[in-house]
């Protein structure tokens, strides 16, 4: 990504500017004095670092690498976000080893955090000790205008949960697993949908909205947690909003979407790329259509395909610029007029670079 | 249409120059409006001496470029511009530059007619206050009237920049070397051109020591660079502390209009935010171009500051992952494929070997005695 002074107002020029037909391009003067309403402001998201520990005092360099990077240079942001979003799954296996590693790294964030809950930061101990680093489980606030909700959205059925396993170790390793039929969907579960209830209730139905969760909060692909089971519920409770936008992780890839009044996009890995499962399983698939693929994977580039972001947050919607490493950067932003988001550059086919195959 | 004129051209050129293509090298690019002539290179070398073209009338582009050092200035960590002042980089060699896809450390310039604009402004190169004193002395001087005209066809007071640039270029571009042992052995299949120590460090290089994804070798022809850039833990790691200011600052200054070229080489930590100065992308924080290997040996000292003295040093900071000493701190912004290799210390004398076996012949009487050696006994061993 460009960075700082130069390149970031360009960023908020060109998304802004291209997306909102008619509006000003916002500069930085208008970012930190918008007169009337609220002001447009920013925020970065890191997502997924996975941080995995060998043994002793050994965690794998790679993941470590990744996260330590994006911090970096998230501090290098100019004008200053106002805070920094971490997307889950901090940890690979839950230990207390690898959730202190992974929140050390993120300490070295200049920034107020905010942090999601990944379903391997949970399996172990039921997120018993990520509570002592980061609290809540799920939580909600305010912020210049918009009303913010953290969703813990890889529950799943207490069967599972609490009566399957033989061991802590082994509930963890079964819901890491891909394609695995012993796993088992995601869910906020009924607790968690009546606080979500009770918090929307409080806000006004003009007030932007901005969900972020680990998983999708939309049905995409079950088999890897592509998934939320009540997804149509949650919906449901966004539906009376006028602006609504999710932010998910876990898919370690860029997607985007919208179900009517709700944009949904997804955020990088600072670990490893994920295609779609397709790519893996050289078989026929019943996905949804990849329209603007990634160009991805260069098998020698440790950071090829991986990536952090940035959002700029105008009139209630999200635009997200991804910081792709040994790649084009790619921004996707609220198209007003088309009344959903996309690709700014790669919408258009004959922008897009063939996707690389490597088999 | 414009497309197939540059193909025919290219065709032209790469006939006449096949017959002298030394071996390891593919076709010499040359831009299809500065061709090459005999005479346009000889204009263009005494440009390059002329130490006129400063502000003290002592430096030339030859005085960091110099031809027995093989177009570098050996030993000299950093170069030094007039007055003794130091610049913040290590000379590259002028030898094949011709095939860079930029030039600089930081691929700040285009091409070689562009890039040999810079140094004669730079204060602490050759410092002179614009342009005019050169084309002054060119339009006063009898012997370059004539030339430029034969060469360009062109009055005195019509000479411009661009004319002497394109003379300097066509000079450059005349400095390709290979040649080497290695390429007699892996191009030419000479057994015997390098010694089977040098083959087994080729084995790490393209192995253990993962040198071969960034400095590449080809089917046909091998210019040991991907014209990339890669932050390796050179310079950066020394001011990890400072860079979220000194990145700050610079891009202030930037955004002012302070130049680049200027301000790269005027201060040490500034130079060390590498291809970042220049394109304002976070992956390129503390990324140096990947510079060619050809005749490694005979132009110490080595990376962007000059930091490395000999190719052991090179070899175990790669070994180490990107940091010099192996206690020192990674700096966050290290490209990813830069980490710990792990290799013997066989595998680095082998290294070190086949880096040796890289000096074409025209250099071979300033590289080092061991692999000297070997070459002269036809490298058995």
């Amino acid at each position: 990504m460009t960075a700082l002074i130069n390149s970031r107002r360009n960023f908020l020029k060109t998304s802004v500017s291209g997306v909102i037909a008619g509006m000003l391009p916002v500069s930085l003067v208008r970012l930190s004095s918008a007169a009337g309403g609220e002001p447009d402001f920013t925020f970065a998201y890191i997502s997924d670092a996975h941080i995995q520990h060998i043994r002793g005092s050994q965690f794998v360099r790679n993941w470590d690498r990744g996260l330590i990077r994006a911090v970096a240079e998230a501090n290098l942001l100019e004008p200053k976000p106002d805070f920094v979003v971490f997307g889950g799954d901090l940890a690979q296996l839950g230990t207390k080893a690898e959730l202190d590693h992974g929140a050390e790294i993120l300490s070295g964030l200049d920034y107020k955090s905010h942090i999601v809950m990944g379903e391997h930061d949970y399996y172990l101990d039921l997120g018993k000790y990520w509570s002592d680093l980061y609290g809540d489980h799920y939580y909600s606030w305010d912020h210049k205008g918009v009303h913010f909700i953290t969703l813990n959205s890889i529950l799943t059925y207490d069967d599972w949960t609490f009566n399957r396993w033989e061991s802590d170790e082994r509930r963890m390793n079964e819901m890491a697993g891909l394609d695995n039929p012993n796993g088992s969907p995601f869910m906020v579960g009924e607790t968690q949908m009546k606080w979500l209830r009770d918090d929307l209730r409080k806000v006004d139905k003009d007030t932007p909205i901005v969900v972020f969760s680990h998983s999708p909060l939309q049905k995409i692909y079950k088999g890897w947690n592509f998934w939320t089971e009540e997804a149509e519920d949650i919906q449901a409770l966004l539906k009376p909003f006028d602006t609504v936008n999710v932010i998910y992780g876990h898919v370690h890839q860029i997607q985007y979407n919208q179900i009517e009044n709700i944009a949904f996009t997804s955020v990088m890995s600072t670990a490893w790329p994920w295609p779609y499962p397709e790519s893996y399983a050289q078989a026929d698939s019943h996905l949804p259509i990849l329209t603007v693929p990634m160009n991805r994977a260069d098998p020698f580039n440790e950071r090829d395909a991986t990536g952090w972001q940035f959002m700029n947050l105008h009139t209630g919607r999200v635009d997200l610029e991804f910081n792709l490493y040994n790649n084009s950067n790619r921004t996707v932003a609220f198209n007003a007029a088309k009344g959903h988001p996309e690709d700014v550059s790669f919408t258009d086919p004959g922008n897009r670079k063939p996707s690389q195959r490597h088999y | 249409m414009q497309k197939l004129i540059r193909i025919v051209v290219f065709l032209t050129i790469a006939g006449l120059a096949s017959a002298q293509t030394p071996l390891g090298l593919p076709e010499v690019p040359v831009p299809a409006d500065n061709t090459q002539t005999p005479e346009k290179i000889a204009l263009g070398s005494r440009l390059f001496n002329d130490v006129r073209f400063s502000a003290t009338g002592d430096v030339s582009c030859a005085t960091c470029h110099a031809a027995d050092k093989v177009f570098t200035d050996s030993p000299l960590s950093v170069s030094e511009g007039i007055n003794k002042l130091t610049g913040t980089r290590n000379a590259p060699t002028v030898v094949n530059a011709a095939f860079n896809k930029t030039q600089f450390w930081d691929g700040r310039s285009p091409s070689l007619e562009d890039q040999a604009l810079h140094p004669f402004l730079n204060p602490v190169e050759m410092a002179l206050p614009s342009h005019e004193p050169i084309l002054a002395t060119i339009r006063g001087d009898v012997a370059y009237v004539k030339a430029f005209r034969d060469v360009f066809d062109v009055r005195p007071r019509n000479i411009t920049m661009k004319e002497v640039t394109m003379a300097i270029a066509a000079f450059e571009r005349n400095q390709i070397s290979g040649d080497s042992p290695f390429d007699r052995w892996y191009f030419g299949g000479e057994q015997n051109a390098i010694s089977e120590q040098a083959k087994r460090g080729f084995a790490a290089f393209l192995g253990n020591g993962r040198c071969i994804s960034c400095h590449t070798v080809e089917q046909d022809h091998a210019l040991f660079t991907d014209h990339l850039f890669h932050n390796i833990g050179v310079g950066i790691n020394d001011i990890q502390d400072k860079v979220p200011d000194l990145a700050r600052a610079f891009q202030v200054a930037k955004n002012q209009g302070v130049d680049v070229d200027v301000a790269v080489l005027g201060d040490a930590d500034t130079s060390h935010l590498g291809r970042f100065a220049v394109d304002d992308q976070f992956s390129s924080m503390g990324a140096f171009k990947t510079s060619t290997l050809r005749n490694i040996a005979v132009t110490a000292p080595y990376m962007h500051d000059g930091s490395l003295a000999t190719l052991r040093e090179v070899v175990d900071h790669y070994n180490n992952g990107g940091v010099t000493n192996p206690d020192d701190p990674v700096n966050p912004f290290l490209s990813g494929g830069i980490r710990p290799l792990k290799l013997t210390e066989q595998e680095i004398d082998d290294l070190v070997l086949f880096m040796e076996a890289l000096t074409s012949p025209q250099f071979q009487l300033l590289a080092p005695a061991s692999e000297a050696q070997a070459s002269t006994m036809g490298g058995g061993q």
